[in-house]
């Protein structure tokens, strides 16, 4: 398995775009503060996200007929692993562009793509995913939100979403229910677009530790979709679901949630380190490198076609233990920082990022779900 | 060029490398079939230019071959002869035709301390830092006073003999080169033998049975072997990012990233392969400790995972918060020269 991680290779010519990309980071955020910066892929901005629809860096592996710009994935890496670093607020679109988008491309009807990618591309149409359920959270072929058939062909859905993360703020989720109600487990399962406007969808935000709003609770209370709603093939929701993992599990968002306190700390630790903090910081620096030479190399991998899933499996585990491992070694060194306001505005991302963090092995894949599917690769079962 | 080089040395090192052949290196036999074939495959010489008699090879494409001899826990200085010459290609100087070489820094009438096989080699890649000179010198009558790492490879204090110089020429490599190259190879070695660690430890998983069924049906075990992957996974992507940015001197960054994660991997990585495989893989008779001494010693030399994090931690300080994410993209860039 080991095979799948071959030279980490970033093809030449990428430079221009990355110093596009730094340049508008620059003149947008010049009064954007670390405290924000910190919330990572968490911060919710619907103009910032048109704002990069406008200069073309959404969809950027979509069709050009759909609004994309048919580049490739490593131009995509550069373009978002610049706007993590940075700590630029992309919730809005993240998902959309991420996974729904790849999704609707690869398993959508030709008038589902017209319809959403286009805005999709603009940064103005914004997708959560309905996956967990309050009785299905690892165990997620258990979900039992169903979506019956009409006589008409349309699709009437009952049950409960939960951990939606930004359901309240976007337009659309794309839900795994159950088609087939005498189905059991990976069987009968169908993705299902949900326009979140619909009667019958209500919408309840949840509080995480921190206080913070972005995942919720939605409720479908015979919620009636068109016959159009149906994604790819029925029965085919788990097949469908589990395609897209190589992309959503290895990009950098699963290594540079945290690097906004990462860069905080280098500048609050100063020029001329003790020996402590300089091995503390080098460590976090040496593994940054080293996930992101991974990433690369699970890029390469999907751009020449191959289905890296147990590599990008592999860049989740150490990634989402590198970002908890950075909030680690901020605790070991923040009472040792020169004070000043570098060290107050560091303390500040500390809380921030530390009350986020038990998050980054959650989402996506817990870490222990994830380390079964590694040891089922290596043949252990 | 690679997949040519990785099928030879990989075909080589099977057939050849034995737990018999280990156990006799350990006790001090050199192995000299398997270094006549190395010769033959004109490896030793992978890395110096065709205009020098070697094979031209890049560093990517050598990264196969030395994480193959990691795996292998080859008891044969190639890694080193490898290197060796690339120093001395750097400098214009050729290569012995024959004989394992290998390298070390300091100065030519001092003694040098932990030279990887001393007592076997004929020739010493010798990089004086203070003359910023590059020599080939003869070992035919050096003073050896033999050492071992905690793998039982030598690793010998050796002291030049008068008139062993062979031939010197002016260097522009960097004074920690050979510090770096070491690390470098050091850091590759460890990937192949992490990456072995992982295939073996999975095997015996799914093999041995307690309570009644493989241990590896047991989740422990399976959530231990997927971080024995996970770290063995980064330490083949760093050290093969080093190899990568290698110009032909090693890189600092990546190079310091390869041996910090790979030394912190091999901790990690020989610990769960222990107790993957119990009471029997601390025996001497089984083979698992061929692997995981290699992957204590090999960690401390060259600098140990704090040492190249310091490395790293002080060059990243200096640049401020600012300069982190610039430093980090710079590492693997496909726009600069190589």
């Amino acid at each position: 398995m080991l095979d799948q991680f071959g030279p980490p290779v970033l093809p030449p010519g990428l430079e221009p775009l990355r110093a596009e990309v730094r340049a508008f980071l620059a003149d947008w955020g010049s009064a954007y503060p670390a405290e924000k910066r910190a919330l990572s892929w968490m911060g919710f901005d619907a103009e910032f996200s048109r704002a990069l629809g406008a200069k073309g860096w959404l969809g950027l592996s979509i069709p050009r007929e759909y609004g994309g710009h048919d580049a490739s994935p490593f131009e995509r890496f550069v373009v978002n692993e610049e706007l993590l670093a940075a700590g630029a607020p992309v919730t809005a679109h993240w998902i959309a562009d991420r996974q729904s988008a790849p999704l609707l491309l690869r398993h959508g009807t030709e008038a589902q793509k017209q319809r959403y990618l286009p805005a999709i591309c603009a940064g103005e149409l914004y997708f959560c995913i309905g996956m967990s359920e309050p009785a299905s959270g690892s165990d997620l072929a258990s979900v039992r939100t169903k979506a019956d058939r009409q006589a008409d062909g349309a699709w009437v859905l009952n049950g409960r979403k939960v951990w939606t993360t930004n359901a309240d703020r976007c337009q659309a989720m794309i839900a795994l229910v159950r088609t087939d109600p005498a189905s059991e487990r990976h069987a009968g399962l169908s993705q299902i677009l949900v326009d979140l406007t619909l009667p019958g969808v209500m919408i309840r935000p949840i509080k995480d530790l921190s206080g913070h709003e972005h995942f919720n609770e939605v409720t479908f209370d015979d919620v009636r979709v068109g016959a159009d709603a149906l994604i790819g093939v029925e029965g085919d929701g788990w097949a469908q679901t589990t395609s897209e993992l190589a992309f959503e599990r290895s990009g950098p968002e699963r290594f540079l949630s945290a690097m906004t306190l990462f860069r905080c700390l280098v500048g609050a630790v100063g020029p001329e380190p003790d020996a402590r903090q300089a091995v503390e910081i080098g460590r976090l620096a040496a593994w940054l490198i080293a996930l992101r030479s991974m990433s690369i190399s699970v890029t390469a991998q999907l751009v020449s076609g191959q289905d890296p899933v147990w590599a990008a499996s592999c860049v989740k585990d150490l990634g989402t233990g590198y970002e908890q491992d950075t909030v680690e070694v901020a605790m070991r060194l923040i009472d040792s920082l020169p004070p000043g306001p570098q060290a107050t505005t560091t303390r500040h991302v500390l809380a921030i990022v530390q009350s986020m963090a038990p998050s980054f092995s959650l989402r996506g894949g817990t870490r222990e779900i994830l380390r079964g599917i590694l040891a089922r690769g290596l043949g252990v079962r | 060029m690679r997949t040519l080089l990785q099928h030879s040395i990989e075909r080589l090192l099977a057939d050849a490398v034995t737990p018999d052949l280990l156990r006799a290196a350990e006790g001090g036999a050199w192995p000299t079939d398997l270094w006549a074939k190395i010769e033959e495959l004109g490896l030793p010489l992978a890395a110096v230019p065709e205009d020098l008699g070697g094979a031209g090879a890049s560093w990517t494409d050598i990264f196969v071959v030395i994480r193959a001899c990691g795996a292998a826990a080859a008891p044969t200085p190639l890694p080193e002869a490898i290197l060796a010459n690339s120093l001395l290609a750097a400098a214009g100087l050729e290569s012995p035709e024959s004989g394992p070489i290998v390298f070390a820094a300091g100065l030519a009438d001092a003694p040098l301390a932990a030279v990887p096989w001393g007592r076997h080699a004929r020739w010493l890649a010798l990089h004086d830092t203070q003359a910023g000179q590059i020599a080939l010198h003869s070992l035919a009558r050096a003073r050896i006073v033999p050492d071992n790492n905690v793998a039982g490879e030598p690793r010998d204090t050796v002291t030049l003999a008068a008139g062993s110089l062979v031939a010197g020429a002016a260097t522009s490599a960097a004074t920690d080169a050979v510090m770096l190259g070491g690390a470098m190879l050091r850091s590759a070695q460890m990937a192949g033998a992490l990456g072995r660690l992982t295939e073996i430890s999975a095997d015996y998983a799914n093999e041995r049975v307690q309570f009644g069924r493989p241990i590896g049906k047991f989740q422990a075990v399976q959530q231990q072997l997927a971080v024995l992957a996970t770290q063995a996974a980064a330490a083949v992507s760093a050290s093969e990012a080093a190899f990568l940015m290698a110009t032909p001197c090693a890189d600092l960054v990546t190079t310091a990233s390869a041996k910090a994660v790979s030394g912190e991997a091999a901790g990690k990585g020989a610990g769960i392969a222990h107790a993957v495989f119990g009471a029997i893989g601390f025996t001497h008779e089984h083979s698992l400790h061929f692997l995981t001494r290699r992957l204590w010693a090999w960690r401390g030399e060259y600098g140990s995972d704090a040492f190249w994090a310091d490395r790293l931690g002080r060059t990243l300080a200096a640049r401020g918060g600012d300069g982190l994410w610039p430093l980090v993209t710079a590492a693997l860039c496909g726009d600069q020269d190589r």
